[in-house]
Formats: structure tokens, C-alpha cells, sequence
């Protein structure tokens, strides 16, 4: 299958790779997919108290195109805000990268990982605001 | 060393240069039709495919006879099988095959299973009509024959009985290491069943099947035994005669000749009879119409003379090699699995499955070397191989499997180049996929609740 150049360049150089701590109240981490399907993508996000994104890692196990969609919204939400990080959608990611259409799979994927990332900061959160009461 | 390298010897194998030198002057002024029996134009290309065809013939321990060319494996395959079903439909209906076989095996048997279905609707129709004395549409079909219990009517059961065409297929599971279980197989077998289709050895796994054996077994009940041989025809012994096999499939360009010719041993004692896929001007005993591709039959038959020739000495090399590969792969990382049967394999095969690490983007990562994706990833569908599946290995390491088809031309400088280059490749997806640090961390990935798409 040939890849765009976005693709093949995220694939060799991927951005922001790695693991934040997962015990760190500001950081939520968003692992979707399953490995029987052939690709799980895990997203680490550490979040303000103010709500901005300051910090993205991710670790990726799946074809060219996951390891792409990853890198790439690990880029896009560093320095927004959980509001506007949330309106990243998967057709953004495909068009930034022309995903072929069987790959359009690994940018839903993406667009899931941030979600689930903001939604575990949020239950952290509520979680640390019942306690606090 | 030249890059890339090739590696894939299992999808074809590159044109021996003395196969290449062989062909030529059949491209060039040695250019008649073989069917041409009246001028020296005709004459010189029938010799010379009449030497092919003893060429081909010796490499399986054949009478010259006994091959039709055809223009390539896939074709051999529909013929044989086809051709034996249509052949015999007053004798019986039923075909086994393995779930792992070629898509050429397996798609035609789905094929003959639907032509079978629909006549079988058909006959429905009809008795649907006679009994309620009014045109049946398609959609009414099912309800109606519930409606009119056809499972217990003597006329559509008596009809059903009848030589319908099409036939029923039964599709075994294999062992965990690719092989049939003779048990199994014999067990399958009824007294409607016309053909086995069991390949010599697997194009992905490489797991060489006990031919001789089953070969006994279909021989002892009357039924035709039809072996797609491709992957292993040149590369592991195989002889018509010890085997008892009935139909062969053999394809030119996966032992080192020209792509677009095949062919397919019909036996003659016993004597079995196909009905042709093509009519036309009867070349090939009838079996195969069409103008003979000359040259690329000249090409087959110095392949197979090759093959038959350098066999041996080349079995030892490759399995050397395939091994140094395999250690210098499993001594250097963790967590890797060799699929296949290790004793009954391809000299030349080896299908890794790296856990935590997606076969596509491996095969990106290695891009100066070619090699197959065990899952099928690079395809339409997103499905890992259903022979790999059919194996019982499991999805998630399915995705993970790399196929190595090491061939003629492949070196140990190359084998070494690869070693490395599979670690440290490895080693680096490893370092971004977060299953192999959950996996290193002790987590069960078994005990997670996954998200699936």
C-alpha cells in the first residue's frame, strides 16, 4: 500500500513517544482499540488545572497509519484546551495524513484515545473534588 | 550485497538466468504454433514442448502423457476440481479439503457449494409450484418450503437426489502445527465423496502434509485425491506413483520459471477423466484448449529440470539457512514464535509471529527486505490469515506474523543483514507499543477490558 509522506514521516519519526505518570492526578490516559483487532493505542495527556494540555506521550501498537494518527494528535493537542482538543475529529486526521480508506479505521482510533484521555483527567478529577469535600 | 533483498519466495521466485537463456529462441525465430502439423515452424515448437513435458513429467515421476499445461496454478486447481465434479456428478457430491488451503482450492469449492445451493432452489421452485399452482418468488422460498414440509416430500427429496451439480465441501481443521489429522480425514469420508484436495505444503506456514498417507487412504476408498503441490514441487521429494496421488497443481514461477504457465497430472492407471473449464480446438487431449505458450512451456520444463537436478544439494542450503535465521532471530529476542510444524517444513520457510508488534508496520520497518505479512493487513481486508487462525494461533499474534520465503538466490550475507535488522526493528516498535510495556510490567492483557472496532 503506498503511504503519504505524513504518514511515512510520523511512522520513522514518531513525536512524543512514551509513558507520563499514570498515579499523577493532572495526567489522564486513554488506551482504546484491542489487540486482537490489531491495533490498541494508548494516550497520556497532562492536563492544567486550568484545563490546557501541556504535555502529550503516546505508545502505539498497530500498522503505519495507527503509529501515525497517534503521533500526530499527540502533536495537535499539545497547548489546547481540553475543550478545544475534543472537537479534533478523525476526519481531520485522515485528511492530514490522506489515509487510504481501509485505514480510515487508525484515525477514529485517534480521535477515541483523546476522548478517553480527557474523560479519565475528568473522573480523576471529580474523583479528587469528592474526596476533598 | 544488494538492496533490497528478496525474501519472498513464497509469492514467486525470480527467472533462473538459464531458464531465461532457454526460452529466447521461442520468443525469437523458433516462433511457431505447436498445434501447426504441417511446416517446420510447428514441428520445431511441438518438440519442444514435448521435451518440456517429459521435463515437467520427471520432476514428479510422471508419464510425459499425464501433463496438461495450463496457464498457471490456479487454473490446474479449478480444473481438477471442477473438472472432477462435473466428471463424476453420477458418482457423488462430496469434496474435503483443509481449511488451510490456497484461496484457488477454497474459493472454487465455495463456488461448487453455491452452483449446488442454487440448483437446489430451483428444484424447490419448481415442486413449490406444482404444489401450490402458482409462481413462487425468490423471497417466498424458505417460508413455503417450511409451509409444505419439502424435508419430507417424496417428489422434491426423490429430485434432490438427483446429479444436481455443484457439490457439498467439508473443510477440515488442522493441528495446531498445519498438519491433517489422518483420523479426522478418514472419518470425513462417505460414500458420496469423489475428491480429496490436501496441498503438499502450505504457502504460508510452510507445513508439508503426510501426501503418502493420505494418499492411501482416498486410494483404498475409491476416492480421486487432487494435491496442490506449488509451494512444495522442487523443493521437498514428491512422486506420483508413492504418493498415489491422482491430480497435481503445479505453477512454473515458484521453482524459478516464467510466470503465467502451470500444470496439471491427470493420472492415467487408474485412469481419471475431468471435463474441460475451456473448449476450443481440443489441445491437450481435450483437456485444456487454447494455443500452447511456447516459450514459457520451454522455460517450465528447464525449471523443473533444474529443480530436479539441484533438489538435494539446495534443501540442505536453504535449511542451513532458514536456520541461522531462525536462531539469530530467537536467540537476540523474547517473546517470538515459530508457526509451522518444525519437522515437517519447507527447507526454505519460516513464519515468525513477534508478540506486541504489528506485522505491517514490521514489514515498513524492514522495508530493504521483501517479505509477507503473516496477518492480511496490506489487503482490502483487515483479517489476520485464516491459516494461521485455522493453526489456533492466537488473533493478536496473528497480527504479529512475518512469512520468510528464503530461496536459490538468497546468501548468508543476506541472512545475517536481515538477523539484525529484525532485532533492532523489533526492538524499536517494541519500545513504542504499550502492550510490551504492560506485557514486561506482569499485566494480563487477558484481564483487560478492550475497546474492539
Amino acid at each position: 500500500m503506498a503511504y503519504s509522506d505524513k504518514v511515512i514521516d510520523h511512522y520513522e519519526n514518531p513525536r512524543n513517544v512514551g509513558t507520563l505518570d499514570k498515579a499523577d492526578p493532572n495526567v489522564g490516559t486513554g488506551l482504546v482499540g484491542a489487540p486482537a483487532c490489531g491495533d490498541v493505542m494508548r494516550l497520556q495527556l497532562k492536563i492544567t488545572d486550568e484545563g490546557i494540555i501541556e504535555d502529550a506521550r503516546f505508545k502505539t501498537f498497530g500498522c503505519g497509519s495507527a503509529i501515525a494518527s497517534s503521533s500526530l494528535v499527540s502533536e495537535w493537542v499539545k497547548g489546547k484546551t481540553v475543550d478545544e482538543a475534543l472537537t479534533i475529529s478523525n476526519k481531520d486526521v485522515a485528511r492530514e495524513l490522506a489515509l487510504p480508506p481501509v485505514k480510515i479505521h487508525c484515525s477514529v482510533l485517534a480521535e477515541d484515545a483523546i476522548k478517553a484521555a480527557i474523560d479519565d483527567f475528568k473522573k480523576k478529577r471529580e474523583a479528587r473534588r469528592q474526596q476533598l469535600a | 550485497m544488494k538492496l533490497p533483498i528478496y525474501m519472498d519466495n513464497h509469492a514467486t521466485t525470480p527467472m533462473d538466468p538459464r531458464v531465461l537463456e532457454a526460452m529466447l529462441p521461442y520468443l525469437r525465430e523458433d516462433f511457431g504454433n505447436a498445434a501447426s502439423r504441417n511446416h517446420a515452424f510447428g514441428w520445431k515448437a511441438e518438440a519442444a514442448v514435448e521435451e518440456a513435458r517429459k521435463q515437467v513429467a520427471a520432476l514428479i515421476g510422471a508419464s510425459d502423457k499425464e501433463i496438461v499445461f495450463t496457464s498457471g496454478a490456479t487454473e490446474s486447481d479449478n480444473l481438477a476440481i471442477k473438472g472432477v465434479v462435473e466428471f463424476y456428478k453420477e458418482k457423488g457430491d462430496h469434496i474435503i479439503t483443509l481449511k488451510t488451503e490456497h484461496k484457488a482450492v477454497l474459493d472454487t469449492c465455495k463456488r461448487l457449494e453455491r452452483v449446488r445451493q442454487e440448483r437446489l432452489d430451483e428444484l424447490k421452485t419448481l415442486r413449490l409450484m406444482q404444489l401450490t399452482g402458482a409462481p413462487v418468488s425468490r423471497d417466498e422460498l424458505a417460508t413455503l418450503a417450511i409451509k409444505h414440509d419439502l424435508d419430507n416430500d417424496a417428489v422434491y427429496r426423490q429430485w434432490a437426489e438427483l446429479p444436481t451439480g455443484g457439490a457439498r465441501v467439508t473443510y477440515l481443521d488442522v493441528e495446531k502445527d498445519g498438519r491433517v489429522d489422518l483420523k479426522k480425514l478418514e472419518a470425513a469420508m462417505t460414500d458420496k465423496t469423489i475428491l480429496v484436495s490436501i496441498m503438499l505444503a502450505n504457502n504460508e506456514i510452510g507445513t508439508v502434509q503426510p501426501i503418502a498417507e493420505i494418499g492411501r487412504l482416498c486410494r483404498a476408498r475409491g476416492i480421486l485425491f487432487h494435491c496442490d503441490a506449488v509451494q512444495g514441487i522442487g523443493k521437498v521429494p514428491f512422486h506420483v506413483e508413492e504418493m498415489q496421488v491422482d491430480l497435481v497443481s503445479i505453477s512454473a514461477h515458484k521453482m524459478y520459471g516464467p510466470k503465467g504457465v502451470g500444470a496439471l497430472y491427470v493420472r492415467r492407471k487408474p485412469r481419471v477423466r475431468i471435463a474441460p473449464l475451456i473448449d476450443g480446438g481440443g489441445h491437450e487431449r481435450g483437456m485444456r484448449s487454447g494455443t500452447l505458450n511456447v516459450a514459457s512451456i520451454v522455460g517450465f520444463g528447464h525449471a523443473a529440470r533444474i529443480a530436479r537436478e539441484e533438489m538435494a544439494d539446495e534443501a540442505v542450503r536453504l535449511t542451513r539457512l532458514r536456520e541461522r535465521l531462525r536462531k539469530g532471530i530467537v536467540e537476540q529476542l523474547d517473546m517470538v514464535t515459530v508457526n509451522g510444524s518444525q519437522e515437517h517444513r519447507l527447507p526454505g520457510n519460516l513464519n515468525i509471529s513477534f508478540a506486541y508488534v504489528e506485522g505491517e508496520a514490521l514489514m515498513m520497518a524492514i522495508k530493504d527486505v521483501a517479505v509477507s505479512s503473516g496477518s492480511a493487513c496490506t489487503s482490502a481486508s483487515l483479517e489476520p490469515s485464516y491459516v494461521l487462525r485455522a493453526c489456533g494461533v492466537e488473533e493478536e499474534l496473528a497480527h504479529s506474523s512475518i512469512r520468510f520465503g528464503l530461496g536459490r538466490f538468497n546468501t548468508e550475507e543476506e541472512v545475517d543483514f536481515v538477523i539484525k535488522l529484525m532485532v533492532d526493528k523489533v526492538n524499536r516498535l517494541r519500545e513504542m507499543s504499550p502492550l510490551y510495556e504492560m506485557a514486561k510490567e506482569g499485566i494480563d492483557l487477558k484481564s483487560i477490558e478492550w475497546t474492539a472496532h
